[in-house]
């Protein structure tokens, strides 16, 4: 049963490092603005050569 | 009378409605500017390079000549830009008129249209947009230029520079949160063996599930819950009780119970609750502070103000950034633009908006060596004046600066919350000290184990979360229904509101939309050469005139000239027509009426005159019909011309005040509330900011909530105006809702209590109840204000 205390510590490390990407994300403004990539990901990314009408 | 001719067209890339006949490309309609560059970028995409070499669209169209002169001022631009080296510079710049996902395309595209420009990021909510750009290649000012002619022009205010200089702390709240959560589910997982039972040979987890309990409930103690220790601490030197007091003492019951029982061996301790308690509340804290970002009620009349002014030396003009603006200095002011400080006219024909300052909307007419006050917006040709007051002491200045414009927030209404806590905390303490010498004569430990379960259980976490959770949710209702509140406690201040006092001009009269009555009718030929000669002038009256006719057929003028202050005396086809007031038109001295009044003669013929109305808002009759609830008033600083067409609205003439001044309205404000009343005040202008501050709710009337609007609670978008009364009902509501949901967390803490006093609480008891009546509010509130919020047809 002593191997509880090894997952035990696993699963909070695991949680730790969730935790820490957080905080880094955080940080670098990912959470700053939440609604304009949600538009972007919708905007076409056509180079200015390809003919397009309408 | 005539009929103006209006077909709807829709924009063909945005599906705005747009004014006919504006912006046509190759045969489509399109409401804007940006919308039509937009298109035309689309549909020449193979011409592109074309594009961004040679070509910025609607450079000729739009852009003001020598606008952006002062971009160049190092001085200048050092103050705007984030960050800049020699290469590089980065500039965050605020863009009002982004609306759609074709503005971040496009504004995202920019390095497409200048080479120069390395990034450009657009913040949607905020109408941010941040640019990166070489400045070897394209200086600060073309950034901005191009911005303005694709039609994204900044708003580069004083107040932008002022700001950069006072950045907001940064708070940790969701780092906070995530820590609290964090811990919340580890402690929930290490707590579960301990509530479902350990065999005997398990007992050695025990220990350990406690130790781990106590390791992750040191940060949320000591990091995510440390202020509303502070909190609590502060407020009690203050010698007040608030909610953050049984709060702090419930987590700090909690917390030394928990490692008291886990060292001694005798329990397993209420860690979970702990957890969940604080990671609870911090989210009710978080949903109380997202408030709408995209409005800044910190705008003052700062934001208003140019960031440079010209400057004439030497017979040359030269940008100064205001805040060196010196006495004796020749400025020169052109159409549109605000006068910054107090100042003498020295030349050119001063016609003054002061609409912003006194509130009063025809623009005044000043003579060479008059005192302009800052504030005014000169309209029509440009002029020179000479400072004779710095900006920091000008008229304008030193009425936004008034002691008596300054109120502290001491005296603002009370919340529910603030008042039920007082109480609150005195009965908790009364029954826990009652529980412990109840049973400390017979079982010590007994009593303390009581004396510290009635704490937990009676945390006021339902009364903390109540609040914050209905209030959110109906200034969301608020929000999308074009009233803006400046945070959750306006809700209340608005459902005890009994005396509504309203500005006139620009709060229940539009700005911009005047009606104008013709009495003669013209036919199509005359309507032709009024339309002409009016379209020809800059002056209000003739552009009200021109959208009254209509889009019609620009005919020939052979001769033009415009007497300021008179009228137009022009030959168009042949035609002699002299438009203006009756003394110019008619020579003589003719019957004067009240109303503002704009004549026409057509080759010696008189046609009638154009008499100019004020426009009163929509829904006005509905914000009347309060008459019968609330004690409404009119306080306005104009004449009483209009007291004949106000009395229908208000009846009794006893509610119309006349001729105020700025300091009379504050006066007349604290009078009524000295009188007992609570006064919400609804205005517009500068002129309002006192009153609007002294009141306990001031509201700020706008039609363009990007504009400047004076220091207010709430802003309310001058559409839903009609909406107001049912924004009081639903504000009520609110504040009912938040009264039941106390009752629900009070049935709540009578059960936990009747388990506490006996002093056989046991951690999975509290561990159930806590976040049960947590959940049950939270639920409760958003249902009821969403149920609400149909009822009164705001949703």
């Amino acid at each position: 049963m002593s191997i509880i205390y090894f997952l035990i510590g696993c699963s909070i490390l695991l949680a730790l490092i969730f935790l820490f990407a957080f905080f880094y994300a955080q940080r670098h403004g990912q959470h700053d603005d939440l609604y304009t990539p949600s538009v972007r990901i919708l905007l076409d990314e056509k180079e200015p050569g390809e003919e397009e009408n309408d | 009378m005539s009929s103006r001719t209006d077909t709807a067209t829709t924009c063909y890339h945005c599906g705005n409605t747009c004014n006919d006949g504006l912006f046509i490309y190759e045969e489509k309609n399109f409401c804007c500017i940006g919308c039509e560059n937009v298109f035309k970028i689309l549909s020449k995409s193979g011409l592109c390079n074309y594009y961004s070499y040679n070509f910025h669209p609607g450079a000729n169209r739009s852009r003001v000549e020598k606008r952006f002169e002062y971009l160049d001022e190092a001085a200048i631009v050092k103050d705007l830009v984030d960050y800049t080296d020699d290469k590089i510079t980065i500039a965050t710049l605020y863009i009002p008129y982004i609306h759609c996902s074709s503005c971040i395309w496009l504004l995202e595209n920019l390095n497409r249209i200048d080479p120069g420009i390395y990034y450009s990021r657009v913040d949607f909510l905020k109408k941010q947009v941040v640019v990166r750009f070489s400045n070897n290649v394209i200086t600060f000012r073309q950034v901005v230029e191009l911005m303005v002619d694709i039609g994204y022009e900044p708003l580069i205010s004083l107040h932008d520079v002022i700001k950069q200089q006072q950045k907001l702390p940064k708070d940790n709240l969701v780092k906070k949160i995530a820590v609290a959560g964090f811990c919340f589910g580890n402690v929930m997982l290490l707590s579960f063996p301990e509530y479902l039972g350990l065999s005997g040979y398990e007992q050695s987890f025990r220990q350990f599930f406690g130790w781990l309990n106590i390791l992750f409930s040191l940060p949320v103690v000591f990091y995510s819950g440390r202020e509303y220790f502070s909190s609590a601490w502060n407020n009690l030197r203050k010698k007040v009780l608030n909610i953050d007091f049984p709060l702090a003492l419930g987590i700090a019951v909690l917390f030394i119970r928990t490692v008291a029982e886990i060292i001694t061996h005798k329990g397993p301790g209420f860690a979970d609750t702990l957890c969940g308690l604080v990671f609870f509340l911090l989210v009710g804290k978080f949903v109380q502070k997202k408030t709408y970002h995209h409005i800044s009620f910190e705008r003052d009349y700062r934001s208003f103000f140019p960031v440079a002014v010209q400057v004439i030396e030497e017979e040359r003009e030269r940008p100064v950034p205001l805040s060196d603006l010196k006495v004796g200095q020749r400025i020169h002011i052109r159409h549109n633009e605000i006068i910054p400080g107090d100042a003498i006219l020295l030349r050119g024909n001063a016609k003054i908006d002061f609409s912003f300052v006194t509130g009063e909307a025809i623009p005044v007419t000043k003579s060479l060596g008059e005192i302009v006050y800052a504030g005014g917006r000169q309209v029509g040709e440009s002029i020179e004046l000479e400072v004779v007051k710095p900006v920091s002491q000008s008229y304008l200045t030193q009425l936004w600066n008034n002691e008596a414009f300054k109120r502290s927030q001491e005296d603002r209404m009370q919340t529910f919350n603030e008042r039920v806590s007082k109480y609150f905390i005195v009965v908790l303490l009364a029954i826990a000290f009652g529980a412990l010498l109840y049973w400390l004569p017979s079982d010590f430990t007994r009593g303390l184990s009581a004396f510290t379960a009635v704490l937990i259980v009676a945390c006021p976490c339902a009364l903390a979360l109540s609040t914050p959770f209905t209030m959110s949710a109906a200034l969301g209702v608020f929000d999308r229904n074009l009233f803006y509140l400046k945070n959750t406690a306006v809700v209340e201040q608005l459902a005890r509101i009994d005396t509504i006092v309203l500005d006139k001009t620009g709060t229940i009269t539009t700005n911009t939309e005047n009606n104008v009555i013709s009495y003669d009718d013209l036919n199509h030929v005359q309507r032709q050469l009024i339309y002409t000669v009016c379209s020809n002038s800059g002056h209000p009256l003739s552009r009200q005139i021109c959208d009254f006719l209509g889009h019609q057929k620009k005919l020939e003028v052979s001769e033009y000239n415009e007497i300021s202050g008179k009228g137009i005396y022009a030959q168009v086809n042949g035609h002699m027509i002299k438009v203006g007031s009756s003394e110019f038109v008619l020579g003589g001295s003719e019957a004067v009426h009240q109303a503002t009044e704009v004549h026409m003669v057509i080759n010696g013929k008189y046609h009638g005159y154009f008499t100019f109305k004020h426009h009163y808002r929509d829904g006005l009759e509905d914000v009347i019909q309060l008459n019968k609830k609330y004690n409404i008033q009119l306080l306005s600083g104009d004449q009483d011309h209009e007291k004949n067409d106000l009395m229908a609205y208000f009846k009794r003439e006893e509610c119309l005040h006349f001729n105020q001044s700025p300091q009379q309205k504050l006066n007349f404000i604290a009078g009524l509330q000295r009188a007992g009343n609570k006064v919400m005040m609804i205005g517009d202008g500068l002129n309002d900011s006192g009153a609007l501050k002294q009141s306990d709710l001031g509201v700020a009337i706008t039609d363009n909530v990007n504009n400047f609007t004076p220091g207010s609670d709430a802003i309310l978008d001058g559409r839903s105006l009609a909406k107001l009364p049912r924004f009081l009902r639903f504000s009520k509501d609110a504040v009912n809702i938040i009264h039941v949901s106390f009752l629900i967390s009070l049935t709540y803490n009578l059960i936990g209590l009747s388990f506490a006093v006996t002093g056989a609480l046991s951690p999975l008891t509290a561990a159930i109840l806590m976040p049960l009546s947590t959940a049950t509010i939270i639920s409760f509130t958003s249902i009821a204000t969403h149920v609400a919020a149909k009822k009164r047809k705001l949703a």
